[in-house]
C-alpha cells in the first residue's frame, strides 16, 4: 500500500495534523495494519520536502502545539495521477504462501507439503469465519464491511487454490523430482 | 441437546455409491456447513437427514427418535412441522402470490387462513420483501424469489432448517444479504441449520464445517482434526 498517497487522500478534504491523520487512516482502513505515529510524521516530512504537502499553522488543543498540514497544488496533482493509474493486475506470483508450498515440495515429501497445506487451509478458514462474523455483526460500519469483503475475497481465492493444489500435490512432487 | 444424528449412513443410486458410511451429529441451535466437491454426496446427505430419502443402511435420528424407519407420511409430517427445507432455486408455487406461498406450510399444518397470512406478512417483512406480498413469482427477480422462499422455509419456525446451496443462484451481494438475514434469524430462534455449499465464503457463516469427499467425511478437512477416529461426531 502507498502510505504517502493515502495521506494525500486523507488531506484532500481539508487540513489535518498528524494525530488526526493516524486516526482517520485507521478508521477508513480498518483491516489494514494500524499506522504508527512515527510513520505518519516521517511520511509527512517527505511529503513536505517534495512540495506535496505544506504546514498550515499551529494548533493547540490540550498538550503541545500541533502542526496542521494541507495539500499543495502539486500534492493534488500527484494524488489525481495516482488515482487515475491502473494497478498492474498481479504481474508476479510472489506470495509467501505460494513460495512456501514450492519450497516444501523441493525439500520435503508429499506428506510434509500436504500437512502444510492442510494447516494453512485451517488457518485461512478460521480467519474467513472471523471476518464473516465481523461484517455480519449488526454494529459493523460500511468501512468494516468493505474492508472485510476485500479480505474475504482474497482468502476465498487462496482457499480455492489450496483445495485444488492439495489434489495436485502428488503429481507436482513427481514432476519436481523427476 | 443433539438435534440430528446420523450413524453409518450408506446410500447408492443403482451401482453408484453416494454415501459410504457417514456418522455425524448436529447440536440444537448449531449451524453446520456441509462442503465438498461436486458429486461428493452433500445433497444426498441432506436428503437423508431431512427424511426425504431413506438410507440403504445406517440410521438417522432427530432428537433421539430414529426417523429413517418411519413411514413416508410420518416423515412428511415431520418436514411440515419441525423441519424447513430451502433449495437453490426457491421452488415457489408459480400460481400463488408471495404471501400465499409463505403461508402455505402453515395452512398445510392446520393454521387458520387469517393467522397464516399475518405470519406470512411478518416473515416477508423480515426479509425486506413485504411490498411483494401480492406479487406472483414470475414478476419477481431471482433475489426476491429466494427471499420469499427463505421466509417460507422459516415461517413454521422449524427446529431444523435444511438449506441446499440457498444462495447458489444469486449474485454475491444479494446472496450475502439473504444468508446474513437467514443466519441472524436462525440464531435468534436457536434454529439448527444444515447448510450445503461448495463455497468457502458461504461455509464461513456456519459454526462448523463438515467436509465430504467421495461419500465419506474427510477428516483432514477443516476443523475436524478433533473428531474421533470412529466418525465425524463432534
Amino acid at each position: 500500500m502507498s502510505t504517502p498517497h493515502v495521506l494525500l487522500g486523507l488531506l484532500a478534504g481539508g487540513t489535518k495534523h498528524g494525530y488526526d491523520l493516524k486516526r482517520a487512516h485507521d478508521e477508513r482502513l480498518p483491516q489494514a495494519r494500524p499506522l504508527a505515529y512515527g510513520q505518519v510524521y516521517a511520511t509527512l516530512g517527505r511529503l513536505v520536502r517534495d512540495g506535496l504537502v505544506a504546514p498550515a499553522g499551529q494548533e493547540r488543543l490540550a498538550g503541545p502545539d500541533r502542526t496542521a498540514y494541507a495539500l499543495t497544488e502539486e500534492g493534488r496533482d500527484a494524488l489525481d495521477l495516482w488515482l487515475s493509474t491502473v494497478e498492474p493486475p498481479m504481474p508476479h506470483v510472489n506470495s509467501t504462501l505460494f513460495a512456501k508450498v514450492v519450497v516444501a515440495l523441493l525439500v520435503a515429501d508429499v506428506t510434509r507439503a500436504r500437512t502444510y497445506l492442510i494447516a494453512q487451509r485451517r488457518a485461512h478458514t478460521d480467519r474467513l469465519r472471523e471476518l464473516t462474523a465481523l461484517k455480519t455483526n449488526p454494529t459493523a460500519t460500511v468501512d468494516d464491511v468493505v474492508a472485510a469483503d476485500y479480505a474475504i475475497a482474497h482468502l476465498d481465492a487462496d482457499l480455492r487454490w489450496l483445495h485444488t493444489t492439495l489434489d495436485r500435490v502428488a503429481d507436482w512432487h513427481r514432476e519436481v523430482h523427476r | 441437546m443433539t438435534q440430528l444424528q446420523a450413524r453409518g449412513l450408506v446410500r447408492s443410486y443403482g451401482p453408484t455409491p453416494a454415501l459410504r458410511g457417514i456418522t455425524m451429529e448436529v447440536a440444537e441451535g448449531e449451524i453446520v456447513a456441509v462442503t465438498g466437491p461436486s458429486g461428493c454426496g452433500k445433497s444426498t446427505l441432506l436428503h437423508c437427514l431431512a427424511g426425504i430419502l431413506r438410507p440403504d443402511a445406517g440410521e438417522v435420528a432427530w432428537r433421539g427418535h430414529r426417523i429413517d424407519t418411519w413411514s413416508e407420511a410420518a416423515r412428511s409430517r415431520l418436514r411440515r412441522t419441525e423441519f424447513g427445507v430451502l433449495f437453490q432455486f426457491g421452488q415457489l408455487v408459480a400460481e400463488l402470490t408471495a404471501a400465499e406461498n409463505v403461508a402455505l406450510p402453515l395452512l398445510l399444518a392446520g393454521t387458520g387462513r387469517r393467522a397464516a397470512r399475518t405470519a406470512a406478512l411478518t416473515w416477508l417483512d423480515r426479509f425486506g420483501v413485504a411490498e411483494l406480498a401480492d406479487v406472483r413469482p414470475g414478476e419477481m427477480s431471482g433475489g426476491q424469489q429466494q427471499r420469499c422462499a427463505t421466509a417460507r422455509a422459516l415461517v413454521t419456525e422449524p427446529r431444523v432448517l435444511f438449506a441446499d446451496e440457498p444462495t447458489g443462484s444469486l449474485d454475491t451481494l444479494t446472496g450475502e444479504q439473504v444468508l446474513t438475514q437467514l443466519v441472524r434469524l436462525a440464531r435468534e430462534q436457536r434454529t439448527t441449520v444444515v447448510l450445503i455449499t461448495h463455497e468457502p465464503r458461504i461455509a464461513a457463516y456456519a459454526d462448523r464445517e463438515i467436509v465430504l469427499r467421495d461419500g465419506v467425511i474427510d477428516h483432514t478437512g477443516l476443523g475436524l482434526d478433533a473428531a474421533p477416529v470412529t466418525g465425524g461426531v463432534r
